[in-house]
């Protein structure tokens, strides 16, 4: 598959473009929950440091 | 009918109880501290303040969480993204030792002495329980902090289990006053929660028992809270305030206004003079990088640092330096067991 780039709102999992207020105001106090590029529900680990997401299809991220 | 007491007059009367004698408010004088004007409520957290201070001393507990088991929960706490019973986005996933033992780790080189385990489930199964006594003993062996878990509801023969393994503290929060809990949680009652609390306190661990403040709940039900957890006598109370998560019931609840957040501490911390009272989720949400300060000069006197267990935080440096330039000291390491 071709990842040309983010498609999907990591926060709610709909299409990116368009408003995501709310998404963007949850962002800075929640972990990504679904994958950018295919809109997947991620598995997401939170640590005390850090977290880190995982797409079946496109792997890990972390921050 | 009476007259009611003016606020100076309460405060002046209240001091005399609590800071000069250590004697908690009661459910009525705490209800009269939260309905205390704006105009009182720097006064109230410094009362607060010089209580915490005066029973508890100047050092602050700080304790890093970590979910074990993540989603999937069969119950239905109306606040929790990490219900089955919700259309939540939180995905089921599990920990494993080596990462546990990793969080472990950088929990403790934040200063942190308290390291608790968290899993979302109604009570713990067998391969639970297997998978804790692995993480505990995984964690003595390679750092040096106190082990907590928080695994919902026990039998006796967990609880001893946990003793055991020299889990020194374990949280289960009442949440709520029990008199609002059915409009929270329906597949439990407030009742069976007490009931591991008092098995806990029976094998010697040490109680950790708060709740989520802005659930709905109205000011007399926050002070018969603080009046039932004051009943219970709980080692330390984490005070958490909601952080409205999208698809569970509360999702679409207001966040709590501030001023209500931090008189509410400082109501607990009167209700409740020796008891470790720890900043949970949702402050930054709350109350922000000032309130968070407000409520440390207002009776708190313990942090949960960094991410929470499905939420993010405030950066754990970000904390330790706010401890740092209040001058208040990081609680060294005691191990209880």
């Amino acid at each position: 598959m071709q990842i040309d780039g983010v498609q999907f709102c990591s926060q709610c999992g709909k299409a990116a473009s368009g408003l995501h207020e709310q998404c963007a105001a949850n962002a800075t106090l929640s972990p990504p929950r679904f994958c950018a590029y295919c809109g997947r529900r991620m598995k997401v680990q939170v640590s005390p440091l850090s977290w880190l997401a995982i797409c079946s299809e496109h792997g890990e991220s972390q921050g | 009918m009476s007259t009611p007491e003016p606020a100076e007059a309460f405060l002046a009367r209240i001091r005399e109880q609590v800071l000069e004698q250590g004697q908690g408010l009661d459910q009525a004088d705490t209800l009269t501290a939260l309905e205390l004007d704006d105009a009182w409520l720097d006064d109230l957290l410094a009362l607060a303040h010089d209580v915490r201070m005066r029973w508890c001393g100047p050092t602050v507990e700080v304790e890093g969480i970590i979910s074990l088991k993540t989603g999937g929960c069969p119950e239905d706490c109306h606040f929790c993204s990490q219900s089955g019973q919700f259309a939540s986005p939180v995905r089921a996933v599990w920990l494993d030792i080596p990462s546990l033992v990793a969080a472990a780790q950088e929990t403790a080189r934040t200063g942190a002495t308290e390291f608790c385990i968290v899993a979302a489930v109604r009570g713990p199964d067998e391969r639970l329980m297997e998978q804790v006594a692995q993480g505990v003993r995984a964690i003595n062996d390679a750092v040096d902090i106190n082990v907590s878990c928080s695994l919902g509801m026990l039998t006796p023969e967990q609880a001893g289990v946990l003793a055991a393994l020299g889990v020194h503290r374990y949280n289960h929060n009442l949440e709520t006053a029990r008199s609002y809990f059915d409009q929270v949680v329906t597949t439990h009652t407030w009742e069976e929660r007490w009931e591991t609390l008092r098995l806990v306190a029976s094998e010697g661990m040490e109680v950790c028992c708060g709740g989520i403040l802005g659930l709905g709940e109205t000011l007399a039900q926050r002070a018969e809270f603080a009046a039932q957890l004051a009943e219970l006598d709980p080692a330390e109370v984490p005070l958490n305030f909601l952080n409205p998560r999208p698809g569970t019931p509360f999702g679409d609840l207001p966040v709590m206004d501030g001023k209500d957040a931090l008189r509410t501490i400082a109501a607990f911390r009167l209700a409740l003079p020796r008891t470790l009272l720890r900043f949970a989720g949702g402050r930054e949400l709350t109350l922000g990088d000032l309130g968070a300060q407000q409520g440390m000069l207002g009776g708190i006197n313990a942090v949960i640092v960094g991410n929470y267990l499905t939420t993010l935080g405030r950066p754990a440096t970000a904390d330790i330096g706010m401890l740092q330039e209040l001058n208040m000291p990081i609680k060294a390491l005691t191990k209880t067991l």
